[in-house]
């Protein structure tokens, strides 16, 4: 069995069946059957990545892309494939649009640090939102102090979504040269209107970069119906492994970005006085890269594609709206965030007890929920609260954990009476 | 259903929490930091007021952050009152010792008064040794102490981390 069929385990899956290819949902904590609801933070894995991570090492591994040996080209096969993979999950036009790096994180600092300050001019402005997470903030404050490019962001309603008021006015003076917001929020649950974010930021002449690291997990993306310029998302909470994540862009606006980082893989010539740049992708990719990761998020997108988005969307949707009804029917429970379009995340407090208090008596009943700030620090702020707990849902959550949660939540209350 | 809770949310600390009784910036004090904990947000500010003689007359604090967090600074600036800056710093020492293993610290020396005091303190403290169980909560019971020895050298923020 090689890499590529292994992924096909889950075909003509349904959703229901689908909670028994993760085996760490058979886990107990505490003595209590494992409550998973914190995949926003980081999913679990199916046995088609496991599996395909694990075959990798022990059938088929060596570096890639310069081996003239059997090992290495099955490999470099392999690694690639991930990478088309990737494209036909974006609905990229070209699968060289598809750079692999670590994460969200580093995707976004590869063109803050690339296209920000190779492109973008001094003067020129970035405009971002309120409900970013602290991966979309602060690389552009690092461009702002080094670059001289202003850093401006857009208001969010009270609902929390995108207050296109504000993100128009900001845009009027014809100074953003980039807009970069997130397809969904990972503390409200927000999914924004990229489409028409797109749109509007072109006609003021500016750039569009999607943060993806929730929206992907939940919803079908087609970079090129959406017009982007720029698309990020990570590995880690699609199911796959960690270390491996995706900066999608145009190739024209590839071709332009200088190197982010010097080294191995990303050269065709080096000669003391100069070298000269691998096309695109490989430019992006210094260094021997995450192999068996990238195989793992190869494997992971074939999963989801398996299931299927349509199936996905409908069970998180049912999901959340079931969430939202028992949490906002709790006493002292408030949920942060109405967005109209939503995703499987719910933020709330407790009127009682401190989030931390709460995820911590939420643990002991074997429930696991982030608590804190999110990394989000200015949404926060921006909604009156230090920190919240949050619940997020992935294609194994079921119904009786939601209950579970609510009824738990019932007793917290109680506690801190 | 929590019952093994009970260790960590002890009635006292359940009732520092909700009716602190020194949560309120100090209209005239000589001393404050702030303490924050990056990782969860949490953050105290600590005030210290001293007597003539050197000893501390008064502490106070203003948090956000969780139960343990709120009831400790409560108990620490309870405990603080009357004792000498360098009784505070060996009590901060012995406390974070306390958090992180659950148990008593010994004590070195034969009751001397300085001692005594400390360990008074400490008996007082004592609820608070059941978050060593929870790792990643010996942080929320030890920031207000890392804010007071901050602000006792004259600093002005101090961390958990």
């Amino acid at each position: 069995m090689n890499v590529m069929s292994l992924a096909k385990d889950a075909v003509g899956k349904s959703i229901a069946e689908a909670r028994a290819d993760f085996p760490i949902l058979a886990e107990k904590v505490h003595g209590k059957p494992l409550i998973y609801l914190d995949s926003a933070a980081s999913a679990q894995k199916p046995r088609a990545v496991i599996a395909a991570m694990v075959e990798t090492m022990e059938r088929q591994y060596a570096n890639v892309h310069r081996g003239l040996h059997w090992m290495s080209e099955r490999t470099t096969e392999a690694y690639e494939e991930a990478r088309t993979a990737a494209a036909r999950l974006l609905n990229a036009r070209e699968r060289e649009e598809i750079v692999f790096v670590r994460n969200s994180t580093e995707a976004i600092n590869l063109v803050a640090h690339s296209y920000g300050r190779g492109v973008l001019r001094p003067g020129q402005a970035v405009l971002i939102s309120e409900m970013e997470h602290h991966s979309n903030i602060v690389p552009w404050q690092l461009l702002r102090d080094a670059h001289g490019i202003e850093l401006r962001v857009a208001r969010v309603t009270d609902a929390g979504e995108l207050d296109f008021e504000s993100f128009e006015r900001l845009l009027a003076d014809g100074k953003v040269a980039l807009v970069a917001i997130t397809h969904m929020s990972n503390v409200l649950g927000t999914v924004t209107p990229a489409e028409r974010i797109a749109r509007i930021a072109h006609a003021a002449g500016a750039k569009a970069l999607f943060d993806g690291s929730q929206a992907i997990v939940h919803r079908a993306v087609d970079v090129q119906a959406l017009d982007a310029d720029f698309y990020v998302f990570t590995g880690h909470k699609l199911y796959g492994p960690t270390g491996i994540g995706v900066l999608w862009a145009r190739r024209a606006l590839l071709e332009r970005m200088p190197p982010f980082l010097g080294g191995g893989e990303m050269i065709s010539e080096v000669t003391f006085e100069r070298s000269h740049w691998a096309a695109v992708p490989h430019k992006f990719e210094a260094g021997t890269p995450a192999i068996v990761e990238a195989i793992g998020l190869g494997a992971a997108i074939r999963y989801v594609e398996e299931i299927g988005y349509p199936a996905i969307a409908a069970h998180e949707a049912a999901l959340t709206e079931h969430a939202l009804a028992r949490l906002g029917g709790l006493e002292g429970v408030r949920v942060i965030g109405e967005a109209q379009e939503r995703g499987g995340v719910v933020s709330f407090t407790l009127d009682r007890a401190h989030a931390h208090d709460v995820a911590t008596l939420l643990d002991r009943s074997g429930i696991a929920v982030r608590a804190g700030h999110h990394c989000a620090e200015p949404l926060m702020r921006r909604f009156g609260v230090d920190s919240t707990a949050r619940a997020s849902f992935a294609l194994y959550t079921t119904m009786d954990e939601i209950d579970a949660l609510a009824d738990a939540l019932a007793k917290v209350r109680e506690f801190f009476r | 259903m929590f019952d093994d809770l009970a260790d960590l949310y002890q009635e006292v600390i359940l009732d520092h929490s909700q009716r602190p009784r020194h949560g309120r910036k100090l209209e005239c004090f000589d001393a404050t930091a702030r303490g924050d904990n990056p990782m969860c947000g949490d953050r105290v500010q600590v005030f210290v007021k001293h007597a003539p003689d050197g000893t501390i007359a008064e502490a106070g604090f203003e948090a956000r952050g969780c139960a343990i967090s709120v009831a400790s600074a409560d108990m620490m600036a309870e405990v603080l009152r009357g004792r000498t800056d360098a009784e505070a710093r060996q009590l901060a020492e012995k406390f974070r010792a306390l958090a992180k293993t659950g148990a008593m610290p010994e004590s070195e020396e034969a009751n001397g008064p300085v001692e005594t005091a400390v360990g008074t303190a400490l008996e007082t403290l004592q609820p608070l040794a059941g978050v060593h169980a929870y790792p990643s909560r010996v942080k929320c019971a030890t920031l207000a102490w890392h804010a007071l020895i901050a602000a006792l050298e004259g600093g002005k923020e101090a961390s958990s981390e």
